[in-house]
C-alpha cells in the first residue's frame, strides 16, 4: 500500500514511502526524525503540528502526507540561524513548556508576511488557531510586535 | 547559543535572563518523551471501559489478536504473571494497572493491544469486546457519602502515610479520608454572633490538558528496567514501580527530559506501571502515548461542594467559621486524600478567626480520577470563601476591601491550625490590589445592555510538608559547573532558576551552568515537582550543594597554599598536575514539620512557607446574552524575593489565564450514566488568544521568605487563587446576580439574570 512520493523538505529534495492514511506529521517524525511539528489534540485545533506546505501553514496532524507530493514542505527545523521571530520569542519570554512554540513561530512568520505592522486585534485573531496551555499569550503578543518592529527596520 | 565558562561578580539571583533552553524550544529541538522511538518498539493502544461501574464478566480479545501485525493483546490476567498484586497509588493502593474484576469509571483501561504500527494497534483495539454486569453508580460527591453504590469494597491505604493507617480494610464506605479540625468552639460562637451567614458553593470537574499528552516508554532487560516518562515525579515512579515488581530501587531507572506541560497531571503513576509490565511481558520496548481524548479519562481536577457558615460581630469582625468540604475524587484516590487534608486546613481563608471548625471529606465516585491541578485544592476553597466574604461584606454594607482588611490574618497571628503566620504578606497584597484597581475612585458601571463591574479576592496556600529534596553540584577542572537535581522542568523555568542559584553561590554566569535532567540513576532523590515546592525545597538543596562545592574548593586551595584570588582551573592543575578531577558538593533539604493532632487537627508547624495570591477583575456583562468578558485582570502575589522576575511574571499571568478558563467555560460534562460528553478540544475549550483579557497586570509585592533560597519561594500556583471568586464578585457588582457554581458561562449568567 505504500508508495514513494517526492517533495522538497526544508530546501532539500527528498523521497518517502507513505501509506494513504499517514499524515504529514507522522512522515516528518518517522521518516525524517523531525519532531518540531507534533501532534497534540489530533483535530487540527491546537496548532502544535503546524507545518508550512507551499508557503502556507497547514495542520500536519490532519494533512495527509500524500498531498505533499511535488510540494515544498518547510518545518521549524529549516535554517541553522535563529530568525527575528525566534529571537523575539526568546527576548520576550513568549513560551514556557515549549511544546506549542514551533507552531506559534511558524504562524507568526506567516502573520508578519501578510501584516508587517499588526495591531493587537490582528495578532489575536490571526493566532487564535494556536493554543498555549501555559498561557504565554501576553508575552507572545509582545514578541510578535517586537519582531514586527525589528523586521520593518531591516 | 554558546555557553562560555564565565566567572562573574554580577549577581545571578534577580536577573531576568531568558530560559536556558530557549534555543532548543524555539527551534523545535527540545527533548520530550513524545519524540522518543526505540529500536523494536511496540506501541500500546488501550481498550477502555464503556460503563461507569460493573463487574467484568468476559473480555473477548480473539478478533483483535487476529489482526495482522498485532503482537499481543494484554489484559489484567496477563499482568498478574509479573505483578501478583497490581494495585498502585500515592495515598491508597487502589488503582489496578488494568481493570481487575471490576471497572469503576467510564474510560478505565481494561486491555492493551501491542503492535509495531500504532495504527494497527488502534484498529485492533476497536475489535475487543467486554461484557459487564452493571452495578449501581454514584457521581455526586455529597451523595457519595451515604450512597448504597460503593466504589471500593475495602479501603487500601498505602501505608506510607501514618495518618491513613487507621483506614485500612474499612468497608461499606466511599469516604477515602475525613479530616477534621477544631479550634475554639465554633458552634457556641456562631450561636452568640450578631449575624450569621451560610452559603454553599460548587466547582466543576475540569482537566489539566497539557499539550504534550501523557506518554511513557519502558525498555527492559532480564532484571532491569528503564522508564522514559513525561512525569513530574521520577523518584516516586522509581520506588512505586520497584515496589510493584518486588525489585530493589537500583534496578529501576526513570528518565525525564523536558515535559510539555504538567500542571499536576503527570504526577505519581499514570502510564508508567502499564508500560513497565508490558515491556517485561514482551521483552520489547513499549510506548504508550495518550490522545487528547484519553487524557480526560486519566486524571482531572476535583469537583467540590463547600458549605461555609460564618458568625460576624456588629462591627464586622468574623468570630466563627464552620467549613464542610466534599471533594469528588473519582474512582481512584490518587493524591485526593492529601488535597483533603493539606489544603483542607486552609478552608477558613486568610482571616483571623478565633473559633473554627473544618470537616473535609475525600469521596470515591464513579467518575474519572481526580488529583492535583495547579493549586492542590486551593482554588476550589478560595472560590467559596472569597465569594462568601464578598456576600457578607455587601450584606453588612461594608466595602469588600475594608471588610477583608478588618479580618486579615496578620504575621505572628495563628492560622486555623494554630501555626503562626510568618512571611505572608497578605495585607500588602490586598493593599496593592486596592491601588492597582483604583478601588477608591468612581467606577462607571454603565446603564444599557452592557454593564460593568469589578471584584477582588485573596487566597493563600500552605506548602505541602514535610517533603525532601536532594541535589548535587560538581565543579569541573576547568571551573565549569553541573547541577544534578530531579526537579522536572515542565515550563516553569526550574532549570534556569537552579542555574541562577548555583551561579550565585559559585560566582558563575547562570548561562554557563548546566542542569542535568532527572535520571534516577544519576540525579538524587526529590519528592516531586508539585505544589510550588521546587524553588523553595530544591532551591535550598542546590544552594547547599553549591556551598558545599565552594567550601571544598576553598579547602583545596588553602591546602595547596594558593592565593585567595586563584582561578579554579589553577587549583585543579596544581592538585592533579593537569586539568583533571572535580569536586562534588551535595545538599539535602527537609523542612521541620509537626503533624496535626489526630483529634483536633491542630499543629504548631503546618508548613515551611505560605503562598499568597490576590486577584482583581473588571468585567463587562452582556445582559441580553449573559456573556461575560474580563477586560482587566490584576494578579498580585507574595512570592518572596524573585530569583528571575521575568519568569515569575509569566508564571503569574499564565496561572491566572489558565484559571480564567476554569472560571468562565471549562467543564467536563457527564450524562446520567457517567459518560463524558465533551472529551476533545473541539468541545472542551481551553483559553485561546481571544479569551485573554485586554489588560493584565502582574505584580510581586516586595517581600522576603527568610527560610527560602535568597529570600525566594514558589509561585506556580499563586496566580490561580483569586481568579474565580474575583470574577463572580465582579459579575455581582455589574448585574446584581450571585452565581455559586462554576463555570460562570453565558448560560449560567443568563439564567440567573432572567430568574
Amino acid at each position: 500500500m505504500r508508495r514513494a512520493i517526492q517533495f522538497r523538505l526544508n530546501g532539500e529534495a527528498v523521497e518517502a514511502q507513505v501509506a494513504p492514511h499517514e499524515t504529514l506529521v507522522e512522515i516528518l517524525r518517522d521518516a525524517f526524525g523531525l519532531h518540531g511539528a507534533r501532534e497534540s489534540c489530533g483535530q487540527g485545533l491546537c496548532g502544535c503540528c503546524t507545518v508550512m506546505v507551499n508557503g502556507r501553514a497547514v495542520s500536519g496532524c490532519l494533512y495527509l502526507a500524500s498531498f505533499a507530493e511535488g510540494g515544498e514542505v518547510s518545518t521549524i527545523e529549516a535554517g541553522s540561524e535563529l530568525d527575528t521571530v525566534q529571537e523575539a520569542f526568546i527576548e520576550c519570554g513568549a513560551f514556557q513548556c515549549g511544546f506549542c512554540t514551533p507552531g506559534f513561530v511558524l504562524m507568526t512568520r506567516q502573520l508578519l508576511e501578510e501584516h508587517p505592522d499588526p495591531d493587537d486585534d490582528t495578532i489575536r485573531h490571526y493566532l487564535s488557531g494556536n493554543l498555549c496551555r501555559c498561557a504565554a499569550y501576553p508575552q507572545i503578543i509582545e514578541a510578535v510586535k517586537l519582531a514586527a518592529r525589528k523586521m520593518r527596520k531591516t | 547559543m554558546k555557553r562560555a565558562l564565565s566567572p562573574t561578580e554580577t549577581p545571578q539571583v534577580g536577573r531576568s535572563l531568558p530560559r536556558l533552553e530557549s534555543w532548543m524550544k524555539v527551534t523545535g529541538r527540545a527533548e520530550y518523551v513524545h519524540n522518543l522511538r526505540l529500536p523494536g518498539m511496540l506501541y500500546g493502544r488501550i481498550f477502555r471501559s464503556s460503563i461507569a461501574h460493573g463487574r467484568i464478566k468476559r473480555i473477548d480479545v480473539a478478533a483483535a489478536q487476529a489482526v495482522g501485525g498485532v503482537h499481543r493483546v494484554v489484559t489484567a490476567a496477563d499482568l498478574k504473571e509479573i505483578v501478583p498484586d497490581p494495585y498502585y497509588g500515592p495515598a491508597f493502593h487502589d488503582q489496578p494497572v488494568l481493570a481487575l474484576d471490576k471497572v469503576r469509571h467510564v474510560g478505565e483501561p481494561v486491555a492493551v493491544v501491542l503492535a509495531a504500527d500504532p495504527h494497527v494497534a488502534e484498529e485492533a483495539a476497536h475489535l475487543i469486546v467486554a461484557e459487564y454486569e452493571e452495578l449501581p453508580a454514584v457521581y455526586d460527591e455529597v451523595e457519595a457519602v451515604g450512597s448504597k453504590a460503593i466504589v471500593h469494597d475495602a479501603l487500601k491505604p498505602a501505608g506510607t502515610f501514618p495518618d491513613l493507617k487507621h483506614l485500612k480494610g474499612r468497608t461499606g464506605t466511599n469516604i477515602a479520608l475525613d479530616f477534621h479540625l477544631r479550634r475554639g468552639n465554633a458552634g457556641q460562637a456562631l450561636a452568640a454572633a450578631d449575624r450569621v451567614f451560610e452559603h454553599r458553593f460548587r466547582t466543576q470537574q475540569v482537566m489539566h490538558t497539557p499539550l504534550e499528552p501523557l506518554v511513557s516508554v519502558a525498555e527492559s532487560t532480564e532484571e532491569s528496567l528503564t522508564i522514559h516518562t513525561a512525569s513530574q515525579s521520577p523518584s516516586f515512579v522509581r520506588s512505586e514501580i520497584a515496589r510493584l515488581l518486588g525489585w530493589p530501587e537500583n534496578k529501576v531507572r526513570v528518565r525525564v527530559p523536558f515535559v510539555g506541560g504538567g500542571f499536576g497531571a503527570k504526577l505519581y503513576i499514570k502510564l508508567e506501571a502499564l508500560v513497565a509490565v508490558l515491556s517485561l511481558l514482551t521483552r520489547r520496548p513499549v510506548k504508550i502515548s495518550l490522545t487528547m481524548e484519553e487524557q480526560f479519562f486519566t486524571i482531572t481536577k476535583h469537583a467540590s461542594t463547600f458549605r461555609i457558615k460564618s458568625g460576624v460581630t456588629r462591627d464586622g469582625r468574623i468570630s466563627a467559621r464552620e467549613c464542610e468540604v466534599w471533594w469528588n475524587g473519582g474512582a481512584y484516590a490518587d493524591i485526593g486524600p492529601r488535597v483533603t487534608q493539606k489544603s483542607g486546613f486552609t478552608a477558613p481563608g486568610p482571616y483571623d478567626i478565633e473559633h473554627v471548625s473544618i470537616d473535609s471529606y475525600a469521596l470515591y465516585t464513579n467518575l474519572p480520577p481526580a488529583g492535583a491541578l495547579r493549586g492542590f485544592g486551593i482554588p476550589q476553597l478560595v472560590w467559596a470563601y472569597e465569594c462568601h466574604t464578598d456576600m457578607m461584606a455587601r450584606e453588612l454594607g461594608i466595602d469588600p476591601i475594608e471588610f477583608r482588611r478588618k479580618n486579615l490574618l496578620r504575621d505572628g497571628r495563628p492560622q486555623a491550625t494554630g501555626t503562626l503566620m510568618r512571611d505572608a504578606a497578605i495585607e500588602k497584597v490586598l493593599d496593592r490590589l486596592e491601588v492597582l484597581m483604583d478601588w477608591n475612585k468612581p467606577f462607571e458601571r454603565g446603564s444599557g445592555v452592557m454593564r460593568r463591574g469589578r471584584g477582588i479576592a485573596v487566597g493563600f496556600k500552605a506548602c505541602v510538608s514535610p517533603t525532601t529534596s536532594l541535589a548535587a553540584v560538581t565543579v569541573n577542572a576547568d571551573g565549569s559547573c553541573i547541577v544534578f537535581c530531579s526537579t522536572v522542568d515542565m515550563g516553569q523555568g526550574s532549570d534556569t532558576a537552579m542555574a541562577q542559584i548555583a551561579g550565585e553561590v559559585l560566582n558563575l554566569a547562570a548561562e554557563s551552568v548546566r542542569v542535568v535532567h532527572s535520571d534516577t540513576d544519576v540525579t538524587p532523590y526529590d519528592m516531586a515537582t508539585l505544589g510550588s515546592r521546587s524553588l523553595f525545597h530544591m532551591g535550598n538543596a542546590v544552594k547547599l550543594a553549591a556551598e558545599d562545592a565552594r567550601n571544598k574548593l576553598v579547602a583545596m586551595r588553602e591546602e595547596l597554599k594558593l592565593p585567595a584570588d586563584a582561578q579554579i582551573a589553577d587549583i585543579f592543575k596544581k592538585k592533579y598536575g593537569m586539568q583533571a578531577g572535580n569536586v562534588l558538593g551535595t545538599g539535602s533539604f527537609i523542612p521541620s514539620y509537626t503533624p496535626p493532632d489526630c483529634a483536633t487537627g491542630l499543629t504548631s508547624n503546618a508548613t515551611p512557607f505560605w503562598m499568597v495570591g490576590g486577584t482583581g477583575v473588571e468585567v463587562e456583562v452582556d445582559t441580553e446574552t449573559g456573556r461575560v468578558r474580563v477586560t482587566r485582570l490584576i494578579n498580585v502575589a507574595d512570592l518572596g524575593t524573585p530569583i528571575n522576575p521575568k519568569i515569575v511574571e509569566t508564571q503569574l499571568s499564565g496561572a491566572a489565564i489558565m484559571q480564567l478558563g476554569f472560571t468562565l467555560f471549562e467543564k467536563m460534562v457527564f450524562d446520567e450514566q457517567g459518560q463524558l460528553r465533551n472529551a476533545s478540544l473541539a468541545e472542551y475549550k481551553i483559553p485561546g488568544f481571544l479569551d485573554v483579557p485586554e489588560e493584565i497586570i502582574n505584580e510581586a509585592v516586595t517581600a522576603e521568605q527568610r527560610s527560602g533560597p535568597f529570600g525566594a519561594k514558589g509561585v506556580g500556583e499563586s496566580g490561580t487563587f483569586g481568579v474565580s471568586p474575583a470574577t463572580a464578585n465582579a459579575i455581582h457588582d455589574a448585574v446584581g446576580v450571585r452565581l455559586t457554581s462554576l463555570p460562570l458561562n453565558a448560560e449560567a449568567v443568563y439564567q440567573a439574570l432572567v430568574k
